[in-house]
């Protein structure tokens, strides 16, 4: 059987620099085909040249595409109009950015109606409407009157669906389709386009840098590494038995539940991509390199079915394991750091005419919580829940309504807050954002000591090549700036700077989520590493639940401002008992089949915070509501060991279980 | 002593604007992240063949500054008088020009008057055009005059270009000594454009001033090279002499809001809340008022104050001097909003990264995340406002000068230029070129000004043009 | 809405009466009524006398601020504050030195000054975004290059120059047009023809330079890629998409100069012997006619404030994303 796309040896230049070099892949019809790399390997570009949609300063240097039986690369400009969008159509990663702000839905859709399939008018809206139903946007009619803003992610990411496939494609790319989205919603989408691709036998270029979105969707990988593909096999092959160094490192660097040990890491960055380079491409970064591996470019070699470019292929030691070491016990002994108890942040909503407040934001809703020295708490939850925001307002970094802090014993008022900032500290999500470009690192390290008085003024430059020796930097990093490290880099450089105040609670807001896989694993590894030195406690804000396996002791999640179920790490994520927290388990995308348990499918989107159902938040959503869901918010349900949910589904099914408070 | 030194106000403000550039120079030289946008300036062709222009003005403009008054030669020695008349070394250098002046209007390269008189000739009183005292005067017939305007313009140009290949001869050799490479290859480097550094534009336009500078000191130095004026003063003088006005009212200006603009804009989007109200009420009242009109009422008011204070000021020099001033003042005081409500923009998206919130976090105080974290981050903005304000203020002042309410009209400038003489278009055969030489010059450094804004805007902000 | 429009319209209030108090403390306070005498005298004729005379029939002879002398509210009205500041409030402006009421002749002028500002606005918003597309479509090549140099040329030119040499070569050597007037009715096209030319000129080179500016940022999103992904031609993402939410921006960067149009252009209606508003202040500036800049200041403020509550409203009319939240 001919396939129906064929990629040979692509080679796209963008000036000096060639990020796509020698791709060649095949994707059949009805097949899912999976590009999976990190960033910057060149997997959106080989798709925005299968488009000839490349940025200015792009330019295809050689190779061949074919669609069927047409040779993209040689159409003319005005038929390949005719292919972009009909015949092979592109979703992008950024829905709230990817549609047309000010043009309506069904309008943005009609244009590719009426350009593919000459439709106009009441046919076209019909047909827009039903392209909707079959993305699953409710209310399909009046949504095509809406504009993209009144959307949440998800829908507009069904929209972009909708409009691709306006010209009944025979390929859909889809590059990084859900890496926007929150989990629940992921999943959702991830469904949508796997149902369409069975129901319309299209062809499916998928384009993720997330092993477990390919193992729930792909039928074959191919893995990219700087610009090349470096593997490529059937997915169950590549889960069984990944060959080459690369994917196996990317396996290993992933936090797996029921795994406490260190990560492995990829030492070193990609080689930039401008130089002539010689040997494999990985061959600076791979443990099994020897000297043919510096001197020659390996070809592909093919290991039952599986073709892999590497010299070694078929010859690499089995499966490295990960030391598999529970938690260290803390050496410390357990006293409570940080007691938190109704902490409140409500944001002012004022309308009308002087500006009279008409309600509240509750951003944050009555949050309690203590965390033990040398211990990690995680706090969990979706975008919007206000997990960041508790993170902020124990620092007093946003002012919070109400609630008592008390650190190490001591109650933190307005007053004392020196205290507070020498005993807590954050780490921020954008390594990038984070580090003021115009400062050099040592001055950066030096900024906190200096206003908080830490050690004597002479001790202090000492104190800053203790600490880029601590977070593993070279000693010469603290007299240059920001730019000239890497985003792994730069997060160590924000963690050194939270340490420089020897700070007891380090509050790390999402630090590893901006990071691929690989640099994750090192500041994973590190963050480990710094709590068994020095006893730190960590408040763990993330969304990421294979990361809460890894590093948390215990979990909080969150939802619509509420703490809805916390308890022991290995309580909450191995018997979640909460539907919320079950849900929010059997969305993630995971490379091991899910055993046994049945997936959990949310409907709809998180309400507003700015006005949340009555009774339980989670109600309108929730598979399990009742009568009194809709009416009364749910008392704590404790379930022994310190773990409590609400929820009134539990606490009906648990009688037996006393009610705290 | 033969003279004595005359330090006008504006004279100060600009030899400490000089300074502090020089300091600016310095501290960017040391440190990298500064001196990265720079090398980005340096490498495109037009930004710097524009600074070669501008710097030739502003050459001038600081002769210019530099003011002096004559001692009278008959005054004694032991209680010596000065002339009222200040001159600066810029005069002092183009003397002559100054000096030759006609009776009235004369066409450029002109060897005659451009009105009519009688004139003795061979004994009888005709009405004819007389020869000028100093235009072609060495000229014994009129037949010559074509013949030696092409001679001097073109030892002129030979001259020019003698000392231009000299100047590259020596470039060449410096710069392959330096880079330890023959001069043929060099040279061949140079050729090609691949020195890393626009040579070929800069070599280019530096050899285009020699050569025009060579043939206008040859012309100027026997003919009016833009003619003469109504009272027979030298146009080219009058151009030349204009451009330190110009070159005022453009730095001094923004130097005068620099201080309000970011002092206000970044309090308004550092701190909000009622520190921002009030800082936009007063910047939304001053933009409300049609900036013309604020700009005449004031100008009128100190106009008033000028008058009614005639002892202050001892010559007339220092009275324009003031009243120039006072415009820069007047200009800098309406002009500073845009800035402000841009550095506001910029501090209020500044005032929620990470870092900032990284700083608030340690306890560190305002007046230190602003000095720190806020102003150095928002200094680009900053540079591009001030170069691009530039040559705003330069045409604006001839708009003003119109309008009457520029520089005295005693002052030499652009505006005061197109001012006197547009009426002399309705006469026939017409004065053009007064006009024509004030919009030249005025044209050369505004083109010049914006190229290089371009230049330092496109280094230093890719994106800045959509803010503006 | 409403609620939003009133309170834009009530935050006026204050701005107005800072404009007020601004232009009271120049004119009255630095410049003191007996300075305007004396400036308006002239050298020879100052007198005490006739400064009192002057002063007396201008209305200047009051208190500034609070007439103790007076009875009862008089204390506050029968004062140079009251009568000459706070009136224009109620658009009394009272009379200029030649003795004519500024209201009138602000109602007269308004007509001339509206007949050349609103057609070069509207002509060169057409031109600049023609222009500007032209070079956004041939973005990168040597076309949009020197586009842009020609665009930096052409504002480095003195305003001044286009207006004289259009009066010079169009009128006087090529005698295609008047060189200025100004008729009412049909007549008055060719007086209209050769200012709005000549400003239309002279405002392409900032005008197309700004507007690629704002195009090109907007082709830089991503949903211009999503646009060119459906398979739509590079000249619909232009029209249909970028110039969509282009025009955003500059349609509000329009609107608020709208009103300030009955103002005129001071230049181009002098020189071109316009009878409007812009002409009228110049020549109240040249003659140092205080009262009518001070009416003219307050009507452009006025004008302008008006201008910014429109922008307002046609922001949440144009932007949907306004509108409808």
């Amino acid at each position: 059987m001919n396939p129906l796309l064929e990629v040979r040896d692509l080679v796209t230049g963008f000036g000096s620099m060639r990020v796509v070099d020698g791709v060649s892949f095949r994707v059949a019809a009805g097949e899912t085909y999976a590009l999976l790399g990190e960033s910057g390997c060149g997997k959106s570009m080989t798709a925005l040249s299968l488009m000839r949609l490349l940025p200015d300063g792009g330019r295809i240097v050689s190779g061949s595409v074919r669609l069927a039986e047409t040779d993209v690369l040689a159409l003319p400009e005005r038929d390949m109009r005719r292919v972009r969008g009909g015949r092979m159509a592109m979703i992008f990663q950024e829905p709230m950015l990817a549609l047309n702000p000010v043009v309506k839905v069904g309008a943005q859709i009609g244009e590719a109606l009426a350009l593919h399939r000459k439709l106009g008018g009441q046919a076209a809206r019909d047909t827009a409407r039903g392209l909707l139903d079959s993305v699953g946007v409710p209310d399909a009619t009046r949504r095509l009157d809406s504009y993209p803003f009144e959307l949440s992610g998800g829908l507009r990411q069904r929209v972009m669906i909708a409009m691709a496939l306006a010209g009944e494609p025979q390929l859909l790319i889809a590059d990084e389709p859900t890496t926007a989205l929150d989990v629940t919603i992921q999943a959702q989408v991830l469904d949508v386009l796997r149902r369409l691709k069975a129901e319309r036998q299209m062809g499916m270029l998928l384009i993720t840098h997330d092993l477990g979105v390919v193992a729930e969707n792909a039928d074959r990988v191919g893995v990219m590494y700087a610009g090349e593909l470096v593997e490529e096999s059937a997915r169950d092959a590549f889960f069984a038995g990944p060959q080459h160094p690369y994917s196996r490192m990317l396996f290993e660097a992933l936090p797996r539940p029921g795994d406490g040990g260190r990560l492995t890491t990829i030492p070193g960055q990609v080689p930039p991509l401008d130089g002539s380079l010689v040997g494999c491409r990985f061959a600076p970064r791979c443990p099994h390199a020897f000297v043919r591996c510096r001197e020659e470019s390996p070809g592909w070699q093919a290991i039952n079915g599986q073709r892999v470019r590497c010299h070694l292929a078929g010859q690499l030691p089995a499966q490295d394991m990960r030391d598999r070491v529970a938690h260290a016990a803390s050496a410390h002994p357990p006293q409570p750091l940080l007691q938190v108890e109704g902490l409140k942040v409500h944001f002012p909503i004022r309308r009308g005419f002087i500006q009279r407040t008409v309600g509240h934001v509750r951003a944050v809703d009555d949050v309690a919580m203590s965390i033990q020295a040398g211990r990690t708490l995680a706090l969990v939850g979706e975008s919007g829940c206000g997990k960041t925001t508790v993170g902020k307002a124990l620092l007093r970094l946003i002012e919070p309504t109400a609630g008592r802090i008390a650190l190490g014993g001591e109650v933190i008022t307005a007053n004392n807050a020196a205290t507070l900032r020498r005993q807590a500290q954050m780490v921020f999500q954008d390594p990038y954002s984070s580090l003021n470009p115009r400062m050099r690192v040592a001055d950066i390290l030096l900024e906190g000591m200096d206003a908080l008085g830490v050690g004597a003024a002479g001790q202090r430059r000492d104190a800053v090549s203790q600490l880029l020796r601590q977070v593993g930097l070279p000693d010469d990093a603290g007299g240059r700036y920001p730019h000239a490290f890497s985003g792994g880099q730069r997060q160590r450089i924000a963690i050194a700077r939270a340490l420089a105040v020897s700070p007891r609670l380090v509050i790390c807001d999402e630090p590893t989520s901006a990071l691929d896989v690989s640099v994750q694993a090192q500041i994973l590894n590190l963050l480990k590493d710094l709590q068994n030195d020095l006893g730190l406690a960590y408040l763990f804000i993330t969304h990421n639940l294979a990361v809460v396996e890894y590093l948390a002791h215990e979990v909080a999640v969150m939802y619509l401002g509420r703490i809805v179920e916390q308890g022991a790490a290995a309580d909450v994520l191995r018997a979640p008992r909460h539907p919320y927290t079950q849900a929010l388990m059997s969305a993630v995308p995971r490379i091991e089949p899910h055993a046994g348990e049945g997936i959990i499918r949310l409907t709809g989107d998180q309400p507003s915070p700015l006005n949340p159902p009555a009774g339980c938040h989670f109600h309108p959503r929730c598979p399990h509501a009742q009568a009194v869901c809709r009416q009364i918010y749910p008392d704590r349900t404790g379930l022994g060991g310190g773990h409590w949910v609400r929820c009134h589904w539990v606490a009906g099914r648990h009688p037996d279980f006393s009610k705290e408070h | 002593m033969s003279f004595m030194p005359v330090i006008l106000w504006t004279d100060r403000l600009i030899f400490a604007l000089l300074a502090g550039v020089l300091v600016l120079v310095w501290f960017i030289r040391r440190h990298e992240h500064l001196r990265a946008p720079w090398r980005l300036v340096a490498q495109r062709p037009m930004a710097m063949g524009a600074a070669l222009v501008l710097g030739v003005f502003v050459a001038i403009g600081l002769l210019d500054s530099l003011h002096y008054r004559e001692r009278l030669a008959d005054s004694r020695a032991d209680a010596p008088q000065y002339s009222v008349e200040v001159l600066s070394v810029f005069d002092a250098l183009v003397n002559g020009l100054r000096t030759r002046q006609e009776k009235t209007y004369s066409a450029p390269l002109a060897m005659q008057l451009y009105a009519k008189e009688f004139v003795e000739r061979d004994g009888a009183t005709v009405r004819d055009y007389p020869r000028l005292h100093y235009g072609g005067a060495h000229l014994t017939h009129a037949d010559a005059h074509g013949p030696d305007i092409a001679r001097r313009a073109l030892v002129g140009l030979a001259q020019g270009l003698a000392v231009g290949l000299l100047l590259f001869g020596l470039l060449a050799a410096w710069q392959a000594r330096r880079t330890q490479t023959h001069m043929g290859a060099w040279l061949e480097a140079w050729a090609t454009g691949r020195l890393g550094w626009p040579a070929r534009t800069v070599v280019l336009v530096l050899a285009l001033m020699l050569l025009l500078g060579g043939a206008l000191i040859q012309l100027a130095s026997g003919y009016h090279v833009f003619g003469t004026d109504k009272v027979g003063q030298d146009v080219l003088y009058i151009s030349l002499k204009s451009i330190r006005t110009g070159l005022v009212i453009g730095t001094l200006t923004t130097l005068v809001t620099l201080p309000l603009a970011i002092g206000f804009g970044i309090a308004a989007g550092y701190f909000r809340g009622w520190v921002d109200d009030v800082i936009q009420y007063i910047y939304t009242v001053l933009n409300s008022i049609p900036g013309v009109l604020l700009i005449a009422a004031a100008v009128l008011i100190v106009q008033v104050a000028i008058e009614s204070n005639p002892e202050l000021f001892d010559t007339a020099a220092a009275r324009a001097d003031i009243r120039l001033l006072a415009l820069c003042l007047i200009l800098g005081v309406t002009s500073w909003t845009g800035l402000a409500r841009l550095l506001r923009g910029e501090s209020l998206k500044l005032r929620t990264l990470d870092y900032v919130e990284a700083a608030r976090a340690f306890g560190v105080s305002h007046a230190r995340i602003i000095s720190r974290h806020i102003f150095p981050n928002v200094f680009h903005l900053v540079l591009i406002a001030i170069v691009l304000d530039f040559s705003g203020l330069v045409l604006a002042e001839a708009v003003l000068s119109y309008v009457g309410v520029g520089v005295d009209p005693t002052m030499y400038s652009w505006g005061n230029m197109i001012n006197g003489a547009r009426l002399e278009l309705a006469r026939e055969p017409t004065v053009w070129w007064q006009l024509g030489a004030a919009f030249v010059f005025m044209f050369t450094l505004v083109l010049a000004a914006n190229l290089f804004a371009d230049g330092v805007r496109d280094a230093f902000d890719p994106r800045m043009g959509t803010r503006r | 809405m409403l609620a939003y429009i009133l309170r834009r319209v009530l935050y006026a209030i204050p701005i107005l009466i800072g404009v007020n108090l601004l232009t009271f403390a120049l004119f009255f306070v630095v410049n003191t009524p007996d300075d305007m005498a004396r400036l308006q005298l002239g050298v020879k004729h100052v007198t005490p006398e006739a400064i009192e005379r002057w002063k007396v029939e201008h209305g200047y002879d009051k208190p500034l601020l609070l007439n103790v002398q007076a009875q009862g509210s008089a204390q506050f009205t029968d004062t140079i504050f009251f009568q000459h500041s706070a009136a224009m409030f109620a658009f009394e402006f009272g009379k200029g030195d030649d003795g004519r009421d500024i209201g009138n002749e602000i109602t007269t002028r308004m007509g001339p000054s509206l007949a050349i500002a609103l057609p070069v606005l509207v002509i060169g918003l057409m031109v600049n975004i023609t222009f500007a597309l032209l070079m956004v479509f041939f973005r990168a090549t040597y076309l949009d290059l020197w586009g842009v140099v020609l665009c930096v040329v052409l504002m480095s030119i003195s305003g001044l120059f286009y207006i004289i040499a259009g009066q010079y070569f169009i009128a006087k050597l090529w005698n295609l047009l008047p060189i200025s007037g100004f008729a009412g009715g049909i007549d008055g096209f060719k007086f209209i023809l050769l200012p709005v030319l000549v400003s239309v000129v002279a405002g392409i080179g900032s005008g197309s330079r700004w507007y690629r500016t704002i195009f090109l940022e907007e082709i830089g999103k991503d949903y211009v890629r999503t646009a060119r992904a459906k398979g739509l031609s590079e000249v619909r993402v232009l029209f249909r998409h970028v110039l969509k939410n282009g025009m955003i921006p500059i349609l509000t960067g329009v609107v608020v100069v709208l009103p300030l149009l009955f103002m005129g252009s001071l230049i181009t209606e002098s020189f071109f012997g316009i009878p409007g508003l812009g002409s009228y202040t110049i020549d109240a500036i040249q003659a140092q006619d205080f009262a009518v800049v001070r009416a003219m200041v307050f009507l452009g403020s006025f004008l302008y404030i008006v201008g910014l509550i429109l922008t307002d409203i046609s922001y949440s009319w144009v932007d949907p994303r306004v509108r409808l939240q």
